[in-house]
């Protein structure tokens, strides 16, 4: 009984008193605006890179062969693409935070750069991802494509990334997963998240134990619901398949 | 007007050239396929018919030489080749179905976007082709469902939706098991007696003699000898096409 009682009191201390939950609500909401804010950014800027760099590599004979400013402007956003996941996957994800916080962007609020900062990085993820994708679908796919007449946006819109959109699916899932826990770093920008929200109340109460463990516990359920909701997707794309 | 004038796909000394010219694929074709004609290619392996084959709808691009496709020259970069593809259809040896899309949507789906055909319309169209090669039962199954059979006849039924005015068939029956290459030719058949205009590249020796309106032996990249199928199959000229056919007949 003595336990239940400390739990008790550490569990009212930690949460009720103060309305210290509250924290934690607003942490939650604001790693949700992050995630959510940088998959949409990370997804729109992974399909322009990796289509950039796909079709770069699957039409350099024809761009080549047709000659003029063509091959050359494509070269040139190729070669943009291939520096900008190169710098991306090559700093660590707190040091572009903090560069894009206090350098790049010191006037903005800290939450939409936390937002573009995390979304930046996260689209030289995805963007490798779909390309991977791209690749992996079979050569006569195009082939059929583009012998029925299709030109190479028709081609991909409607052959291609049907199918792209099923094979990167679990990596997909896989990115996303690692995003919603990168966001913990927010806080070394001074942003209020999940995890800036325990350690806040860690620091005011005095015991680090259910405040980490509350928010273990809500990255935890975060993760299973969005594999779940992700796998649900999966068996109904799945359905074409015997 | 002479004879080249009138020819539906002329070849004038087709090139393609690998690492430089090292390798030389195709070293300088020159072919007329004429209207309502059946051309099959035939040659040993690595001889360049399935890349000589390609070239004409461009998949493959040639380093040097010229197609010119009812009178306009589809190798110039200016040309629009997606126009031209939509009237050149092709058969792979893979199949290569869309395997997002059932039957009927794999057939619809060029019809629909490129010629804004309506979606009745490219449906009955569909459909009607399908039931001509037995399949119409089959039209909302998806290509994983199917055997290689069925799923090579729903191939050229697709690229048939397009109403092309000449097909490309690529080694259509090699990637069949036995028993269903002649669903196959049938279909392919009867297409040639409809007097549609084939280039076909197959090791069915059979159907060259019975279908074929010109033989092409193919080796090293070039044309070593043509003819009517009597000519090649039964009065061969060169020692290779000689040896070539000691070893497949």
């Amino acid at each position: 009984m003595n336990w239940y009682h400390n739990f008790a009191d550490d569990f009212n201390e930690n949460f009720i008193e103060q309305d210290r939950w509250k924290l934690l609500l607003e942490g939650l909401g604001n790693t949700m605006l992050i995630t959510a804010g940088a998959l949409v950014l990370g997804v729109l800027i992974g399909i322009v890179v990796a289509g950039v760099r796909s079709s770069f590599d699957k039409n350099q004979e024809t761009l080549k062969k047709r000659g003029g400013f063509g091959y050359g402007i494509f070269a040139f956003f190729n070669m943009i693409c291939k520096i900008y996941l190169t710098v991306i996957r090559g700093i660590p994800m707190v040091v572009q935070l903090l560069l894009f916080v206090f350098v790049f962007l010191p006037k903005i609020d800290e939450l939409p750069v936390a937002i573009i900062a995390f979304g930046i990085n996260s689209g030289a993820y995805v963007a490798e991802i779909f390309r991977g994708g791209i690749m992996s679908i079979d050569q006569g796919q195009f082939e059929a494509g583009r012998s029925l007449g299709f030109n190479y946006f028709q081609m991909m819109r409607f052959i291609i990334i049907p199918q792209v959109f099923k094979v990167v699916l679990p990596t997909l899932c896989n990115e996303f997963i690692v995003l919603i826990k990168e966001t913990s770093i927010a806080g070394y920008a001074a942003i209020m998240d999940l995890t800036k929200a325990g350690e806040l109340i860690r620091g005011r109460t005095f015991s680090a134990f259910l405040p980490l463990i509350a928010v273990a516990l809500i990255y935890l359920v975060i993760v299973m619901i969005l594999t779940w909701l992700v796998g649900l997707l999966e068996r109904r794309l799945r359905k074409n398949e015997r | 007007m002479n004879a080249e004038n009138n020819a539906l796909i002329s070849i004038r000394d087709l090139k393609k050239h690998y690492n430089d010219g090292k390798v030389r694929a195709l070293d300088g074709i020159n072919c007329d396929i004429q209207r309502g004609e059946v051309v099959v290619i035939i040659g040993p392996s690595g001889s360049g018919k399935s890349t000589f084959l390609r070239s004409l709808n461009l998949l493959e691009i040639p380093t040097e030489g010229s197609i010119i496709f009812d009178g306009v020259d589809i190798t110039d970069p200016k040309t629009n080749i997606n126009l031209h593809r939509q009237r050149m259809g092709m058969v792979f040896q893979h199949f290569n179905l869309f395997p997002n899309m059932n039957i009927l949507k794999n057939m619809t789906c060029a019809p629909m976007t490129l010629l804004k055909k309506s979606k009745q319309e490219a449906e009955e169209k569909a459909l009607d082709l399908l039931t001509k090669v037995g399949l119409a039962d089959r039209a909302s199954a998806y290509p994983s469902q199917l055997s290689g059979g069925q799923k090579q006849r729903v191939a050229i039924v697709r690229a048939l939706c397009m109403e092309p005015e000449v097909m490309l068939f690529d080694e259509p029956t090699s990637a069949l098991d036995p028993e269903m290459v002649g669903e196959v030719l049938e279909v392919m058949k009867s297409l040639a007696n409809d007097g549609l205009t084939m280039a076909v590249v197959t090791h069915e020796m059979g159907f060259a003699k019975e279908v074929a309106s010109r033989v092409i032996f193919m080796d090293e990249g070039i044309i070593i000898e043509e003819g009517t199928p009597d000519e090649i199959f039964n009065h061969p000229k060169s020692e290779r096409l000689k040896d070539f056919l000691s070893k497949v007949i």
